[in-house]
């Protein structure tokens, strides 16, 4: 059982991850915590419903499809309601950013209703629900698995099964692994990733040596958010279930991910987004699944009590 | 080159620079002197872009460049080395002054900048991989001018090179400084410490209190009464 557990709470952080991320760029850039980013993050898995119900697109097409929607939205959603506010006290950033995310998920609510609605079945692809790998024990020995578990290994009585990998879990740490080094490729490799980090440390400095800052600051919007709506596709192709306040549970976590991890920092966020991930699946698995946003709480504030600035925060990123 | 008429920028309702005419001519190098809080970093981040002037013009070259965003001056040729230096801490020596071309296109050009900036200051050049922020007072003031340089400006603006720096540093950065200028470059340098910036610079300024007081020639104001008496200490 604890094997299956770390490979859901993997799979879960994971996606938290891939959401923390976006919170934590913006963060790093402008000291504002975007709470419309969860909203983000819905609006991703709906676009891939609608591209999938209503275009017919196939799904790799469909995330690709919402991932550069939201990317254009982030942007959007900057110009019109946070820039404006760029000089203005940071305090009202703050609630026009909870303003927005209520907005979004009103907006949402009037286009797609606000039941939860399942994604599109048949355009799944079928193997993401067939097993890819597993761990089964009969008879004394433990038998390991690519693929389906045998018919005739299945069909024994003394059949246990510790660990099973669906092709769907594989996919998503996959496509989050890669959209984390690509992200980091992007940052650390790139001309707008170098001013991005040059923004996020001295931002008039930065725009003494020719950079446009409000356009690294879009550009910064625009990869968090195409990282948030794909953790969204992902996440409601998982459960199965997209809904109108799905981002607000998910932005929840995601922000205490952010913050554990050390706000700013985005291996931090990375960090902070499998810990919680992993708590959650294992606090739901040992203790009580109605406690699994306890647990990521209690975390988050332990962690806080004890290092403020977060697990790889330093002490320079509480700049006020 | 440049040209500042009756520029006054304020903070808030505070006036920190009022009224004040400068002209610096091509090619020479001009200084800006006064006490602390006189104005001086105000002048210069207004001329940068940085700050707005209420009031005034500032030309470059007869084109206006007042309201302009500071990323849009540089890209005209003017370049500012702020005070405190203000290198990118946790970028490497080698990006900080890639960030100096960040608006330059021309590779080739770059690349010819870059080598004459490691050949002004070798210390960088052995030290490329480094953080910024793990260099020497001396390093990153190095640093931040050849960040200045690699955007390959007309004008560069100085302000206060030699701020805590032991006097040997600071004579090495001001025979670079002038090194700079006989390139062609041409520079306008604010400073405390008036001797060094009298003797180095063809104009001088003198600001008291957001206005500007004097202006002469260098090698004249530095034998004026009232420079010697309160900014040269005699």
């Amino acid at each position: 059982m604890f094997p299956q557990q770390l490979i859901n709470g993997l799979t879960l952080g994971s996606v938290y991850a891939l959401v923390a991320v976006g919170y934590t760029m913006v963060y790093g850039i402008i000291q504002l915590i975007n709470f419309a980013h969860g909203e983000i993050y819905m609006i991703g898995a709906y676009l891939a419903f609608t591209a999938i119900a209503v275009l017919h697109l196939p799904f790799p097409a469909a995330l690709l499809l919402s991932m550069a929607s939201c990317a254009l939205l982030g942007v959007a959603i900057d110009f019109v309601a946070y820039r404006p506010l760029r000089k203005a006290p940071r305090l009202a950033a703050l609630i026009t950013a909870i303003g927005m995310s209520l907005f979004l998920q009103n907006i949402a609510q009037a286009i797609w209703g606000a039941n939860t609605r399942p994604f599109p079945f048949e355009a799944i692809p079928k193997f993401f629900y067939a097993s890819a790998f597993s761990l089964v024990q009969v008879g004394g020995a433990t038998v390991a698995t690519v693929g389906e578990i045998p018919t005739e290994v299945a069909a024994r009585p003394d059949l246990t099964i510790v660990l099973q990998i669906s092709w769907l879990q594989v996919v998503i740490l996959t496509v989050s692994l890669l959209l984390m080094v690509g992200l980091h490729l992007i940052v650390h490799r790139t001309r707008i990733g170098t001013a991005m980090r040059a923004c996020a440390q001295d931002q008039m400095m930065a725009s003494l040596v020719g950079i446009n800052v409000n356009r690294v600051i879009g550009f910064t919007f625009a990869l968090g958010s195409a990282l948030g709506a794909a953790a969204g596709v992902l996440v409601g192709v998982y459960y199965n279930a997209i809904f109108p306040t799905m981002g607000y549970r998910v932005g929840v976590v995601a922000f205490a991910a952010a913050v554990l991890g050390g706000i700013g920092n985005v291996v931090g966020a990375i960090l902070g987004g499998l810990i919680l991930g992993l708590a959650e699946a294992l606090g739901a698995a040992y203790i009580s699944s109605e406690y699994r946003y306890a647990i990521a709480y209690a975390i988050m504030i332990l962690v806080i009590v004890f290092k403020p600035s977060g697990l790889m925060g330093s002490p320079a990123a509480e700049r006020t | 080159m440049l040209e500042l008429r009756g520029v006054t920028t304020a903070y808030g309702l505070l006036e920190a620079v009022k009224g004040v005419d400068i002209s610096i001519r091509d090619g020479e190098i001009a200084c800006l002197i006064g006490a602390n809080g006189a104005g001086k970093s105000t002048t210069l981040l207004t001329i940068a872009g940085v700050l707005r002037p209420l009031r005034g013009t500032i030309a470059l070259e007869g084109h206006r460049i007042d309201g302009l965003s500071a990323d849009n001056i540089v890209q005209r040729g003017v370049s500012l080395v702020p005070e405190g230096r203000r290198i990118f801490p946790d970028l490497t020596v080698a990006e900080n002054l890639s960030l100096g071309a960040y608006a330059r296109r021309d590779r080739a050009a770059i690349a010819n900048d870059l080598e004459w900036v490691f050949g002004l200051f070798p210390h960088l050049a052995e030290r490329k991989g480094q953080k910024g922020g793990t260099l020497s007072g001396g390093e990153q003031q190095m640093l931040a001018i050849g960040r200045a340089l690699m955007a390959h400006p007309r004008l560069l603006l100085l302000d206060e090179p030699s701020l805590g720096l032991a006097p040997r540093i600071v004579e090495q950065i001001f025979e670079i400084l002038v090194e700079i200028n006989r390139r062609g470059t041409t520079l306008f340098l604010v400073e405390q410490n008036a001797h060094l910036a009298l003797t180095v610079a063809q104009t001088g300024y003198v600001m008291e209190t957001g206005r500007i007081v004097l202006h002469d020639r260098a090698d004249r104001l530095i034998k004026h009464p009232q420079v010697r008496s309160a900014y040269l200490g005699e």
